[in-house]
Formats: C-alpha cells, structure tokens, sequence
C-alpha cells in the first residue's frame, strides 16, 4: 500500500477509448506530460522521459485498456524505478455514458516500510486525505499553536 | 527549492512512521525522543532514526535543556513542503486539463470525420 498519495479526477466529454489514446499514446503523452517520450505501452517495458534538460527512466506497469494504465517513473532522478524509489502513477477511466469519461490520476510516494499490517491499514485509514491537504492541517495546527 | 532539498524532503515526509512523529511533534512541540518513543508503535531506536531524518530535511531542530535533548518543529520549512506538495497537486490539474482539451479535441474531430463519410 503506498503511503503518501496525491489524488485528482476531471470528467471530459469524450469516450473512454478516445481518453485511453490521449493518456497512453507517447506522441500524445508527451503533449501533456513530458516533452518526449519513448515509451512501449507494455507491461513491465522500459521507457525514458524527457523534461526540459532532465531526463529519467519510466517503467510501465499495468496495462488494460480503456480503464487502467499505470507506470513508474523516477524519484530520485538517475536510479532505476522500482518499489520504495519511485512514484507510481496509476490512470483509472470510468464511462459515465457513451461519451462522457471521468478520468482519475493517484500519484503515489514511497511504499510503507518497517511496519505492522494492522498499523498500516490503520494509519491509512486515518491518512485518506491527499498529502497536501495532510501537510496544510499540519500547518494550521502548528500556527494555532504558536498564536494560542 | 532546488531538486536535491525537493528529494530529501520528499523522502523525509513520504515515510507514514516519520509523518507519524512530525504530527506528534507539531501538536506538542519540545518534547524528547522517550516522550514520543511512548507514544509510537515502533522502537525507540526507529523514533531516533526517524528524528535524523527530519532533522536533516530541516523539519525539525533540537535544543538542549539540561540533560535533556528537546525537538520541535521549524515551522517555515514545514510551510514549504505544504507549498510544495500543493504544488504538485496543481501540476497534475493542469495536465489532466490538457489531456481533456485534447481528448475532446480528437473526439470532435473523429465525429466531423464519421458525419462527412456517412454524407
């Protein structure tokens, strides 16, 4: 289970094969993500993604069109991504109706580690939140402290 | 930030134990390593090590008083990596919106094609 996750959804009025092409076709990935991309939509395939002058190893994980397309890509730059290096990027397409599409991005962090199953589910559970909203109420409580 | 800080942040927060003690710390402040060791489901050596990590990203600082080693949170770093991670969130609307501008672009498009060939 990962631990820190960001989560974001848009509906698009289109259908879902079409959406699928737009997330996972590398010419068009690379219209809204990286500014190239040399990618194998294939599980377990290597790829590489440009941003600007930095670039970093992609490997795609599930494959299975039109409603799931995951892949890792690099976090810390130059290492080879895998499970507790990495962020996972997990697209979900659900059809609500033939030509309307909801679209949803998890980003997720680093894997949990070093922990008891029960501790993990429980801590997840009380973590549902994404990260930033997580971080934000940390703030807000830190500067009631200080001003109370 | 720059990419290095970016990482260690990153890493110093993405670990669900380390956020455990950051919030402990933020809702007490100035407390000691056995204080909180009381208080987590993992080791007091695991709360030590999780402290290093904090402190390095610049989360946290320690003090002295007495014999005691006393640790809070650094407020304005703590902001920064909420900036940061809102960030983060803001980038992937803005690529989730191109990817809608583009879907229903090529969605319009292949329509328009479907009519002219059924005309």
């Amino acid at each position: 289970m990962p631990s820190l996750t960001i989560e974001r959804d848009v509906v698009i009025e289109a259908p879902a094969d079409v959406v699928w092409r737009t997330v996972t076709e590398p010419d068009q990935m690379s219209q809204w993500f990286a500014d190239r991309v040399d990618l194998v939509i294939e599980p377990g395939a290597r790829g590489y993604m440009q941003f600007g002058d930095q670039g970093g190893p992609v490997v795609v994980e599930i494959v299975d069109p039109p409603t799931r397309f995951s892949f890792r890509w690099n976090h810390p730059r130059g290492e080879e991504p895998v499970a507790g290096n990495s962020m996972l990027v997990e697209f979900t397409l659900t059809p609500e109706g033939d030509e309307r599409t909801r679209l949803r991005v998890v980003e997720s962090g680093h894997e949990l580690r070093d922990w008891p199953d029960a501790e993990k589910q429980r801590y997840a559970d009380e973590h549902l939140d994404g990260w930033a909203e997580y971080l934000d109420r940390l703030v807000a409580v830190l500067e009631k402290r200080r001003s109370g | 930030m720059t990419a290095r800080a970016d990482d260690e942040l990153w890493s110093a927060i993405a670990d669900p134990s380390r956020r455990h003690v950051l919030d402990l710390l933020v809702r007490n402040g100035d407390v000691s390593a056995s204080w909180l060791a009381g208080r987590v489901p993992f080791s007091r050596q695991a709360v030590s090590k999780h402290l290093v990590v904090l402190e390095r990203a610049g989360l946290i600082s320690r003090r002295k008083q007495g014999r005691e080693v006393l640790y809070q949170v650094q407020a304005e770093r703590l902001d920064q990596a909420a900036r940061a991670m809102a960030e983060l969130a803001a980038q992937w609307d803005r690529r989730l919106g191109t990817i809608k501008r583009l879907a229903e672009a090529a969605h319009a498009e292949n329509k328009r094609k479907q009519e002219k060939e059924r005309s």
